[in-house]
Order: C-alpha cells, then sequence, then structure tokens
C-alpha cells in the first residue's frame, strides 16, 4: 500500500514578477502551484483528503472545498459551488425587465443596491434610455454607500476568521447604520429593489441625505480606530503578509477584478477605465497595492472606503434637483393623477402594467465597479418585454476560481485567511 | 396626442412577442460602421474566419467569427501589440430558442490600450463543441465549465470540464437552453426523490474520487452525522453564515 502514497514537494521560491511593482516592503514568498511541484513516493499515512463546508462558518456562505494535505500544506484545492443555486438567469427570461430587479438584490445581498442599479443600467443603455442628473447622482452616492457597507462586512468577518473579535463589532454597528439609510430609502434592509427601468422606485426621502452626512461624520472615526487596531498590529501583519499573494500577470490571467486585482499593482478599475455616470468628473484616486496577499487586500479596501467618503461628500454637494425619473412614457409610470384623469397618460398606465417595458432587438454588455470587483451584466433582447438573456459576470464567481492557485502549498490555517480575503458572496457566485 | 405617445403606441402595437418567439434575428446591422482597430487587424489577418462586424447599444463592437478558428483568433488578439486583450471579462453563452444557433460569446478588455471588443462564435445545436481558451486565459476555466453546465458547449481543451452549478449526478440536461422547461424535465417527486438518496461519492467529482483511491481513503460525507460533524452542527448552527 505505502507504494501508491505520493509525497509532493513543493519548491518554495520568491516570485520575480512581484518584484517589478516598485520596493517591497517584505518579500513575499510564493509557493509554486499544482503542476509544477514535484510528485514523488512516500511514506504511507502522510497525504489527506479533508472536506471543509459547505456549512461551516468560516466558509463565508455555502461554499465547499475539498483539500489534499500534506501534513498541514495544502497539496490540492478543488472548490465546490452550486449550493446555493437559484438559475436567477433563467428565472430572469421569465420575467419582464423590471420583474427582474428584486433578483439582481438577492445575487450580492451584501451590497444590493450596486446589483440593482448595474442591472438598470444595463438596461437603460440597451433601450437607449438617459436618466436624468439627479438619478444618476443618487445612483452614484447608493452605490458608494454600498461599497462600503460590503467592505465593512468584509473587513469584520475577515478579522474575526484571523482572531480579532473586536473589529467585528465596530463594523456591524456601523453596518447597522447604513441598513437604516437602506430602510428609510428603499422601506428594505437587503432585499432593497430600489431601481426601476428609467429611475428609481422612489425620490430620496426628506432629510435622507441630512441622515447620510451625519452618518458619515460617525464613520470616519471608526474608520479610524480600526485602523488603529488593525493596521499595525504583530499578529494582523503575521497572518496577512506575504500569505495568498499573487502576481499581478497572474491576477490578470486569472481575470481577478477589484481589490484582489488592485492589491496585485494593477490599476483597473471601471471608474476610472469606462467612466459611467460622469464619474470622471469627480476628484478620487484609486489605491494600488504591490505584493498581492491578504494585506495589501486590505489596506486596499481600507482606502477605498476612504474614497468612497470622499465620492460621497462630492455627491451630496452635486446633487442636482428636478425629477428623478425620465420623462418617456415607454418606460415609467404616470402620476396616479394623470392616470386618472387623462387619456393618454391612462393608456400608457394600463401599457405598461399589463405588457411591461420593451427593449428594442439588441444586446448589451455593461459593467460597474462593484464592491467586489467588475460586476458586468449583459442583457439580450429580442424585442420582447422579456429578456433573451439575462447573464450575470460576479466578480466573487470568477475571483474564487483563483483560490486554489492562491492556496495550493501554503498551510491549511492560511486556506480560511485567504478565502475570507478574496471577499466572496455565495449569492452571486451561486446564482 | 402627442409623438411621444404614437412613439411609445408603435413599439406596443407591434403585437406581442414572446420572448422565445421564433423570428427573433439578429440584431439591426447599422449601415456604416465606426471602424475598430482590432476587428480591421483582424480581417487583415485572417480574412474569411471574420465573419461579420456589428455595432450594438451605442458603443459596443461584436466580431463574429469562425468557430473552428477561435483559438487563434483570440490568442492574436491577446498577444499582438496594439490590442493585448489580457482581460477576459466574461465567457458566456446565448440561446436564442427556436432551433438557432448557440453562440459562445467572448467579452475582452484590454488594460492597456483601453479597448473592448466582443468576440462571437456560432454554433449549431448538433455540434456544440468548440476550442477550450483556458491555455490563454485561466478565467476561462469556471466560466467554461458553467457554460458546459448550462448550455452543453463541449470545450476541447478543457483539463477539468465537468459541471459546476448542477450537481454532477444531475441528468435533466442543460438549464440555460430554450428547449429546457423552468420546472426541470423531471417530476417534483423524482427530483425530491433523487435529492434524498445521493451516495457520498455523489458529491465529489471524478478526480477527487480517484486521489482518495489512490491514497487508501474514502472520502468523507460532506452532509454525513460523524461525531465530529453532529457536534460541530451544534455549536455553530445557530449562527448562520456570517457572510
Amino acid at each position: 500500500m505505502s507504494s501508491k502514497l505520493r509525497r509532493v514537494i513543493y519548491n518554495v521560491a520568491r516570485n520575480p514578477e512581484l518584484s517589478s511593482g516598485g520596493s517591497l516592503v517584505h518579500a513575499p514568498i510564493v509557493p509554486m502551484a499544482g503542476e509544477d511541484a514535484r510528485v514523488q513516493e512516500d511514506i504511507a499515512g502522510e497525504h489527506m483528503l479533508i472536506n471543509i463546508g459547505p456549512q461551516h462558518p468560516a466558509t463565508h456562505g455555502v461554499l465547499r472545498l475539498v483539500l489534499e494535505l500534506d501534513g498541514e500544506t495544502v497539496v490540492r484545492c478543488i472548490p465546490h459551488i452550486g449550493y446555493l443555486h437559484s438559475s436567477f438567469e433563467k428565472l430572469g427570461e421569465y420575467r419582464d425587465w423590471n420583474q427582474v430587479i428584486p433578483l439582481t438584490d438577492r445575487m450580492d445581498y451584501l451590497a444590493p443596491l450596486i446589483y440593482n442599479c448595474a442591472y438598470a443600467m444595463s438596461v437603460e443603455k440597451l433601450m437607449g434610455v438617459e436618466v436624468t442628473e439627479r438619478c444618476k447622482v443618487v445612483r452614484l452616492i447608493c452605490m458608494e454607500l454600498d461599497r462600503i457597507f460590503s467592505h465593512l462586512l468584509w473587513l469584520g468577518t475577515t478579522a474575526i476568521d484571523l482572531g480579532a473579535f473586536t473589529v467585528f463589532l465596530y463594523t456591524f454597528q456601523q453596518r447597522e447604520l447604513i441598513y437604516d439609510l437602506h430602510e428609510s430609502f428603499t422601506g428594505a434592509r437587503i432585499t432593497t429593489s430600489s431601481t426601476r427601468i428609467g429611475g428609481m422606485m422612489a425620490d430620496l426621502p426628506a432629510g435622507w441625505i441630512d441622515q447620510l452626512v451625519k452618518w458619515i461624520e460617525g464613520f470616519l472615526p471608526v474608520l479610524d480606530e480600526v485602523d488603529t487596531l488593525l493596521t499595525n498590529n504583530g499578529i494582523w501583519i503575521g497572518r496577512t503578509q506575504g500569505v495568498g499573494s499573487i502576481s499581478a500577470a497572474d491576477a490578470v490571467n486569472w481575470g481577478l477584478s477589484g481589490p484582489n486585482l488592485r492589491a496585485s499593482g494593477v490599476a483597473y478599475d471601471v471608474r476610472k477605465d469606462r467612466p459611467y455616470y460622469d464619474m470622471d468628473s469627480y476628484d478620487f484616486d484609486v489605491p494600488v497595492g504591490e505584493h498581492g496577499d491578504i494585506y495589501d487586500r486590505y489596506l486596499c479596501r481600507m482606502e477605498e472606503m476612504r474614497q468612497s467618503v470622499r465620492l460621497l461628500r462630492q455627491f451630496i454637494q452635486r446633487l442636482p434637483g428636478g425629477p428623478i425619473n425620465v420623462d418617456d412614457p415607454r418606460v415609467i409610470l404616470p402620476p396616479k393623477t394623470a392616470a386618472m384623469n387623462d387619456m393618454e397618460s391612462m393608456i400608457h398606465h394600463f401599457k405598461l402594467v399589463m405588457e411591461g417595458v420593451r427593449a428594442p432587438v439588441g444586446e448589451s454588455w455593461f459593467s460597474v465597479e462593484s464592491s467586489k470587483g467588475e460586476l458586468g451584466m449583459y442583457v439580450v433582447s429580442d424585442g420582447g418585454s422579456k429578456p433573451v438573456r439575462w447573464r450575470v459576470r460576479g466578480p466573487s464567481f470568477i475571483n474564487i476560481a483563483a483560490l486554489p492557485h492562491m492556496i495550493e502549498g501554503a498551510l491549511l490555517s492560511d486556506v480560511i485567511a485567504v478565502n475570507a480575503s478574496l471577499d466572496i458572496v455565495l449569492g452571486e457566485i451561486d446564482r | 396626442m402627442s409623438d411621444a405617445f404614437n412613439k411609445g403606441l408603435e413599439d406596443l402595437d407591434a403585437g406581442p412577442r414572446p420572448s422565445d418567439a421564433g423570428d427573433a434575428g439578429a440584431p439591426p446591422q447599422a449601415g456604416d460602421l465606426p471602424p475598430h482597430p482590432s476587428v480591421d487587424a483582424l480581417r487583415e489577418r485572417f480574412g474569411d474566419a471574420v465573419l461579420r462586424h456589428e455595432l450594438v447599444s451605442g458603443d459596443e463592437h461584436i466580431v463574429y467569427v469562425l468557430p473552428d478558428r477561435n483559438l487563434e483568433i483570440l490568442q492574436f488578439l491577446r498577444d499582438e501589440p496594439g490590442h493585448r486583450y489580457d482581460f477576459l471579462q466574461d465567457l458566456t453563452a446565448v440561446d436564442y430558442g427556436g432551433g438557432r444557433m448557440i453562440q459562445v460569446v467572448y467579452q475582452l478588455w484590454s488594460i492597456e490600450n483601453k479597448l473592448n471588443l466582443r468576440v462571437k462564435a456560432e454554433l449549431p445545436l448538433d455540434g456544440l463543441e468548440i476550442e477550450s481558451a483556458y491555455h490563454l486565459w485561466r478565467a476561462a476555466d469556471w466560466l467554461e465549465r458553467e457554460v458546459y453546465d448550462m448550455f452543453g458547449v463541449v470545450f476541447h481543451g478543457h483539463p477539468d470540464l465537468r459541471r459546476i452549478l448542477m450537481p454532477y449526478n444531475y441528468a435533466e440536461g442543460h438549464p440555460l437552453r430554450k428547449d429546457f422547461p423552468l420546472r426541470g424535465r423531471f417530476s417534483r417527486a423524482e427530483q425530491t426523490r433523487r435529492a434524498l438518496n445521493l451516495r457520498t461519492e455523489d458529491h465529489y467529482s471524478p478526480r477527487e474520487l480517484e486521489i482518495a483511491h489512490v491514497l487508501g481513503q474514502s472520502v468523507p460525507d460532506p452532509f454525513g452525522k460523524s461525531e465530529t460533524n453532529s457536534g460541530q452542527h451544534g455549536q455553530f448552527g445557530g449562527m448562520g453564515g456570517a457572510g
């Protein structure tokens, strides 16, 4: 029996590609993964196949990993997904354009408004509808607010996975306040479903902006406190620096996006590279790491939250008045009083309620920068009131595919850390 | 009556068209397309392998290519200086239904040149086979598995082509195909029976079973009631998924 057992000798090597980006603060050690690892026969009983998940608090949902271990070293990692599969894309083909919106926030329930907005923006692009200036800024506020919302959850849960419990309390307290903002705007805390094709479900309620300003003032000191707790914390640094590194070239090749890609030194941000809603006219920076490890991902996300606050302040300053919805009877219901008193409006109302919005024949691939990376929405229409195809390029789905590449050759305890650092949400991975 | 009103009604009066209607054609072809540098280069280099070029939704360029030459075209796009589509944004498929060809869609982005291009290859329903882009972009690994799982397109050269979202023993077909009914092919009773009668091995891919066999080990049941598992369940059951 012993002749069948194998042991993998993994080569620990400095990653030459990583040193191209500037001066290294700490030299990351990257084990060779996969096929590069040498395999040789060894004594019995060393390798072991273990199963983590799908129900495990540290897998951030229902991710399941099958690991082949050599002692404490991960030789091979095979992720299994699909435990939360609800076939949203198929369901979308049986719903009209506006009815798809509630499906979108159930994908990424950690940043639901970003998904609402991204979907509405893709369909509007397909239909050639230009939303009002006020709507644009309101959507941008929603998206930046939810970027912070999602990063806070990431920060809290990742810290808890690595043993720093206190951070979780700070970040979840702030999340609770954002939940309140969600609730007073959309009526729901998680399943916001706030956008409509051509506008929003409702305009911002009175006093909402003041609430937001008040929250921002309270949030920044908390962020600084978390910064003090973690950034120079020896244990945190020990668990995160040099762990789970991925080089810039590999990160691009694996299709990573968002903070995971930027931590490796690639400054690809949809908001800068393909600016939507005049994002290029706002003043903000895209933080970039250089080592591609967990610590740099952490620093990137911390800085992104500060940049989001900077953006939110500019949005609030620039928020124009005027209507929130486009004045286009093809997509937006007329006001109720008009529908009751005016023949034209009543017909529009009837048609929109009975048949829904119609998109012309064509297709559109549109992406925004979500909290987790590039969120692409691909909608195909045959001229009917339902999509022929609604495809979501989920950033988590593609980010988590690179997990085996990052952890093969690392230690078992790092698996949890690396997995947490990728900021995944299983609702969107499994769809 | 206002023009906007008439315009709205003209579209609506075209009659209700179910989204799987038979005559759903290709996107409209614009007369004079603004040139796209990569499409011109592709035409020059590959000639007849570049079938047609479309512009949709204002600024999205689509180039249709011969399916059996997809790999060399994609490689050219990835490596050629001046193009360098190094980022595979998305790889998916579209089924228009009605027996029409299934489109495999590559959405490319060049980080260096800030260029977007969508490459499509159309496959007939009786020949859903195409070369895998795995060796060009590792991002294609899971994306191709998803397209295989959902549409049944076989990617030659993919090292580990197996179902990804549906269970490994799923026998009802490929869910995102238009001929697949929304509730699946089996009855609810049969679906429930199959879900309740999964063997431990059904939770593992052939590769994992092979590893376990080589190690002389039996695979652990991820939903099993082993001592440690049931203990953990009591301990962590109330927490829910934090993320």
